[in-house]
């Protein structure tokens, strides 16, 4: 198990290969579908204009992102009535659906770590290799256990996305995961569907 | 007719929190299957710690608590509209307690409701007026990611080779379980249904998830297709979470439906592992809940 403080060197990150277990501890957000189409259509492409309080929110999430780490969860959240915000359930979401703007906001933010679940595609690893950065896939439905790494909300942004599609601004300490897809073009996925492909043409030729 | 607003509400509690323990043995024994130390084996360790970890602290297994989808078998006389209100009352309790995730996202405003309340479908409940004196309430939460990877079949399919028959079935079902690779989070329970329309296809495939795992298909053909299909889908090794092994399905249930002669359906209902299903019965002034 390695430990990692957020944010992270290029060095750490270029050391990292698929297999390695890693325990995250520093400051991280959570955002998944609303925040990458947000992000993307916003301060990437801008093709909408920025209004409300995007700018403001903009600002607050660059020095966070600037060698850090994006978490793809919708949270369960208690005290939402009284603003004094608690983890209750905070497994990782489905990476895969990010596909299309993962690699331009990791390039945008010098983001260094996408933590999801399921893993990503060829876009998303040509990223890992050029910002560069990795994939960390957390444990699907392991939300009581990885919301106990969660020691504070320190923020949170965009709640008119939602509460699982808000971005939440959270520190963890020894937060799990595994690299499944590194710095140097490695995939676990890739692997994994290669292989499995290779035994479906054999089970559907029997 | 009984307020069982309360009940439903500990029903929903018990489906979020506390796994079912077939499920839960499945998963135990499935740890046992991986090679020591593997990716796979301590995917599996930290999924039961987990287990453990909801049912000790009464919180969600998983934090997507997806639809809530309540089948309820009712004796004459009850009604339906006042049941409808009780669990709604119900669901909306358990999002404020934090048992569930607000989920109910207005597809055309994009809002989130907040407390799990959207138009009539959203929690989904199924009403079937049955015999007998006993009130069935049947809960399963699907979340999206497995909801995600589910897939419809119409055969034959030229690309897969699958013709009008078991064969071709296995096949479609096969190739569902590839797409999804770990993305349903693996190792997932399939529901299959064979025939119907398109509609009561799918619905027949997540009526299947409410099957216990160790039970067996009371019709011998379909049972022998759900021994080949876990035995086949386990050989595509992906493994628990995608990341490679032994363990890719804990269980098969299909279910077959009449068809049109010019229609033959198959729809595969994926559920991940935190499959969590309950059921409550309402027997004179006893609630059984399992």
């Amino acid at each position: 198990m390695q430990k990692i403080t957020l944010p992270i060197t290029d060095d750490v990150i270029r050391e990292l290969r698929v297999g390695d277990s890693v325990s995250l501890t520093g400051v991280m957000i959570t955002g998944r579908d609303a925040v990458h189409k947000w992000m993307i259509d916003t301060f990437v492409q801008k093709s909408r204009k920025p209004e409300g309080d995007d700018e403001m929110v903009y600002e607050a999430l660059v020095p966070i992102l600037d060698g850090g780490a994006i978490y793809h969860c919708g949270p369960v959240v208690a005290g939402l009535d009284t603003g004094d915000y608690s983890f209750v359930a905070a497994g990782p979401t489905t990476s895969i659906r990010e596909e299309p703007y993962q690699g331009d906001v990791m390039r945008h933010f010098n983001l260094k770590a996408v933590i999801g679940k399921g893993g990503m595609g060829p876009k998303t690893l040509e990223a890992c290799n050029e910002v560069p950065g990795v994939y960390l896939h957390a444990i699907g439905g392991a939300a009581s256990l990885i919301a106990q790494s969660v020691q504070q909300v320190r923020a949170v942004h965009k709640l008119d996305f939602g509460v699982p599609e808000a971005i939440w601004v959270i520190e963890v300490k020894d937060f799990p995961a595994v690299v499944t897809m590194d710095s140097h073009s490695s995939s676990v996925h890739v692997e994994v569907e290669t292989h499995s492909k290779a035994q479906l043409d054999k089970l559907l030729a029997s | 007719m009984p307020d069982l607003t309360q009940a439903f509400l500990e029903l929903i509690r018990l489906t979020s929190t506390d796994l079912s323990p077939d499920v839960e043995s499945s998963l135990r024994r499935a740890r046992e299957q991986e090679a020591s130390g593997s990716a796979a084996q301590s995917a599996l360790d930290t999924i039961l710690e987990n287990v453990a970890l909801a049912r000790q602290n009464s919180t969600p297994i998983c934090q997507d608590t997806g639809t809530p989808i309540f089948y309820v078998q009712h004796p004459p006389g009850w009604s339906t509209s006042k049941l409808t209100e009780q669990i709604r009352a119900a669901v909306a309790e358990a999002t404020k307690r934090t048992y569930l995730r607000p989920n109910a996202v207005d597809t055309v405003t994009g809002k989130n409701s907040g407390n799990n309340l959207g138009d009539p479908a959203f929690p989904t409940i199924h009403f079937e007026e049955t015999e007998g004196e006993d009130l069935l309430v049947d809960l399963i939460l699907k979340g999206g990611g497995c909801e995600n990877v589910g897939a419809q079949y119409s055969l034959p399919n030229g690309r897969l080779g699958a013709g009008r028959d078991f064969e071709g079935v296995r096949k479609v079902v096969l190739d569902a379980v590839f797409n999804a690779q770990g993305k349903g989070c693996a190792p997932g329970v399939l529901g299959v249904a064979i025939g119907g329309d398109r509609g009561s296809s799918y619905y027949a495939s997540k009526e299947a998830l409410f099957r216990k795992l160790d039970d067996e298909n009371t019709d011998s053909e379909l049972s022998k297709l759900e021994h080949r299909l876990m035995e086949d889908a386990n050989k595509l090794q992906i493994g628990p979470m995608g990341f490679g092994g032994e363990t890719t399905v804990l269980g098969v249930k299909a279910k077959s439906l009449h068809r049109l002669p010019a229609s033959y359906f198959v729809s595969v209902s994926y559920m991940c592992w935190a499959h969590r299903r309950r059921r409550m019965t309402i027997h004179g002034d006893e609630t059984i809940y399992e």
